[in-house]
């Protein structure tokens, strides 16, 4: 699905990410955890190619195909679906005119027509309740003046509306109350698929209780320094950042 | 980043005009240029009434001693008015009963501005006064208006089947020595639309009408005149689109609206002449006068506009709130491109006890346009306990271009409050990677975003109108994508 070989990318001059390695099979679920600061969601941005950032060395393979020439929208259409980490507002534009945009975009790079408007507003009702969204947050424009936690869900409904192969979830667990954070996890592992793939983005063990990884790697001063089972996750809770610095 | 960015919305904002065609029909024509003569020409061709042909005269002979407005935040060459033929009319041949004997060439062109009249008829029940440069070729409906007592017709009709009507109001709210160019258009005017909503009826469907300039250097001066009597509601359509054409065009109307006590005229426009091309040159140099008055008590009269064509935009609609407690509204997109334009906005003139007037103003600039919002606010003294909102807004595309308000205040009395405030924004480069990521093309996200950004003016269009307006917006920024 995703395969990251010896990534390494500067931001006005200063390297962030030091030589990046990432296999990420199909059905599978990596989370990333690491100290503020360390480029994570940096990682995140590149892989979904947000301009600005040099790659220097590497490259970012996504079912079998080198993308790093693809623009976000091609990579977006090929399957891609960032959770923001702060999701932008956009005043004026309603959730669902946005999804409908977007969804008929996706479907015109993949050469279909747009989507039927019963189709759509099925799906959106399905997608709802799956992630028991208020009624009216549909109508709302997308992000303007949501809570922190609304703002975290309405990432998961889009990914949920998308249908991508592949979910970079940059931390969506953060802010969300315990219920919010069971209904979000919930969401994703009922949208597990054998053909998709999650990377979780989080600062903590908690979320993944719910949203079980089969790879949990340390990020760390732009290189992932370790990487382990679920287990990986609580001695990083139990013990602290000091200890992979200790050890590498 | 930032560069990156400008360089996408230079590409996605160099668009060229969508609707440039030309259609072919015979002509009627005057001699270039304007004299006495030339206003005998025009009224004596259109069979007019000696007070009429006097009306011109007067308005001739004023327009002489007047100078062009000066104080607009636009440049453009002279404009040689002796080179300018004033009246250009498709030859009629005879009374037209049905579509089947319009010219195929004006069904032709109607089709490509994508508001075939046939559909119209079926479909929208919105009855079409169709103005192809100077004299109205089609009307529909107006069987079914008549049944209401509803008068919708061209302006020439008018002054021969409703010449009271006619000589009582026009001139009424835009005198004929209000300006430079209303002098002129009061001069030269050829054709236009006429309304007249009689008491207390409210009008069973949306008047439209599409205006075209069709014509190469033909100035095209219509005039438009709306009066709805006591307890009488009408909304009104006024769409236009203008072929490519490399000679700048003058365009200088007149919209007069006349509000009796309880009535409410809804005036929407969405205004798509032929900006220029890239480079800034050609295109239409539109100087408007549009005003409506709220002569009786709880009147209403409200502006919707969404401005997206033409080289130069000069145009302030407003509202004279003579009736107590009556209110008056200005909403308003307007998106300037590459080189063109726009020196707009909006006057409330409060004159009666709790009178209300609200200014919505949403400036949309890209590539080296400018845009200015120019709005008046007065207050006399004897307008007592009244208000005004009023917030302009700008949004930048891209950092070649400007944005300009100038708010003008004048409150007489304490007992008013008058409030105003203004923001300018830019499409953020977050923004654009949020729609980005999800397969949204940098063409469509803006389009969305300024949509999003104009919802508020949107979303007082006619549903037939908003539609179109949202597309014209996309348009009007990329080109292409609707
Ligand atoms: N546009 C930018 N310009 C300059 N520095 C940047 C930019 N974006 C990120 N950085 C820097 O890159 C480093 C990595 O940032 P990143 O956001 O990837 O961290 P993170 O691991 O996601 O942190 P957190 O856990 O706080 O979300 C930080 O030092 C940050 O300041
Ligand atoms: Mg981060």
């Amino acid at each position: 699905m995703l395969s990251i070989r010896n990534l390494k990318v500067s931001i006005k001059g200063k390297e962030i990410l030091k030589g990046i390695n990432l296999e990420v099979k199909a059905g599978e679920v990596h989370a990333i955890m690491g100290p503020n600061g360390t480029g994570k969601s940096t990682l995140a941005y590149v892989i979904a190619g947000r301009e600005g950032y040099e790659v220097s060395e590497g490259e970012i393979i996504f079912k079998g195909r080198n993308i790093l020439e693809l623009s976000a929208e091609e990579r977006a259409c090929e399957g891609m679906f960032l959770g923001f980490q702060y999701p932008v507002e956009i005043p004026g534009v309603s959730i669902t005119n946005f999804l409908r945009t977007a969804i008929n975009e996706q479907r015109k790079y993949r050469g279909l027509d747009p989507v039927p408007a019963t189709e759509f507003l099925a799906r959106m009702e399905e997608k709802k309740q799956l992630l028991e969204l208020q009624e009216k947050l549909a109508s709302r424009s997308v992000n303007e003046g949501f809570s922190g936690g609304e703002k975290k869900k309405n990432e998961i409904f889009q990914m949920a509306m998308l249908e991508p192969s592949l979910a970079i979830l940059d931390e969506t667990d953060s802010g969300l109350d315990i219920d919010a954070l069971r209904i979000v996890a919930t969401g994703v592992n009922k949208l597990r698929r054998p053909d998709n793939a999650t990377i979780v983005i989080t600062h903590y063990q908690r979320l993944l209780e719910y949203i079980i990884p089969d790879v949990v790697h340390v990020l760390f001063d732009g290189r992932i320094v370790k990487s382990g089972g679920k287990d990986l996750a609580l001695q990083l809770e139990e013990k602290g950042y000091e200890w992979i610095r200790n050890e590498s | 980043m930032e560069k990156d960015q400008n360089n996408i919305l230079d590409e996605v904002t160099n668009s060229e005009y969508k609707y440039g065609f030309f259609t072919d029909i015979e002509m009627d024509t005057a001699p270039v240029g304007l004299n006495e003569d030339t206003v005998r020409y025009i009224s004596a061709k259109k069979n007019e009434p000696e007070w009429l042909l006097e009306f011109r005269l007067s308005a001739y002979r004023n327009w002489l001693t007047l100078t062009e407005p000066s104080w607009a935040h636009i440049h453009h060459p002279p404009i040689k008015y002796q080179d300018i033929i004033y009246y250009a009319a498709p030859k009629r041949k005879k009374e037209l009963k049905s579509l089947d004997e319009v010219d195929p060439e004006l069904i032709e062109t109607f089709k490509k501005l994508g508001i075939s009249l046939e559909e119209q008829k079926k479909l929208s029940g919105v009855a079409v006064d169709a103005v192809i440069d100077s004299v109205s070729v089609k009307t529909t409906f107006t069987d079914t208006l008549s049944k209401y007592g509803v008068i919708f017709c061209s302006f020439s009709d008018a002054v021969q089947n409703h010449p009271d009507l006619v000589k009582q109001y026009m001139g009424s709210v835009v005198p004929s020595n209000d300006n430079y160019f209303a002098a002129l258009n009061s001069a030269v005017f050829s054709d236009g639309s006429f309304c007249y909503i009689p008491k207390g009826v409210r009008c069973p469907v949306e008047l439209s009408t599409y205006f075209r300039i069709n014509a190469a250097n033909t100035g095209q001066f219509e005039r438009t005149l709306i009066v709805a009597d006591e307890g009488a509601y009408v909304s009104y359509m006024e769409g236009c689109t203008a072929p490519m054409r490399d000679e700048n065009q003058l365009h200088a109307a007149i919209v007069e609206i006349v509000a009796m006590k309880d009535a409410e005229v809804k005036y929407s426009t969405v205004q798509n002449w032929y900006p220029g091309n890239k480079k800034g040159e050609g295109g239409i140099y539109n100087f408007v006068t549009k005003r409506g008055i709220c002569k009786g008590s709880h009147s209403k009269i409200s502006w919707t506009q969404v401005e997206t064509g033409s080289a130069i935009t000069w145009k302030y609609p407003s509202v004279v709130l003579m009736g107590d407690n009556s209110v008056g509204e200005f909403y308003s997109v307007a998106v300037t491109n590459n080189f063109q334009q726009a020196d707009t906005g909006s006057k409330m003139i409060h004159i009666g006890r709790n009178t209300k007037s609200t200014i919505i103003s949403k400036g949309i600039s890209a590539g080296q346009s400018n845009n200015s919002y120019r709005g008046l606010v007065k207050v006399i003294k004897r307008a007592e306990n009244s208000r005004n909102f009023s917030q302009c807004d700008s949004l930048l595309l891209g950092d070649k271009c400007g944005a300009h308000t100038y708010p003008y205040i004048k409150a007489e009395n304490h007992s008013s409050i008058v409030e105003h405030e203004a923001t300018t924004s830019k499409i953020s480069d977050d923004q654009l990677f949020y729609c980005k990521q999800r397969g949204i093309s940098t063409e469509s996200a803006i389009g969305l975003i300024v949509n999003g950004y104009a919802k508020e003016v949107l979303q007082h269009l006619p549903m037939e109108f908003a539609v179109e307006a949202q597309k014209l917006l996309a348009i009007s920024l990329e080109g292409s994508v609707g």
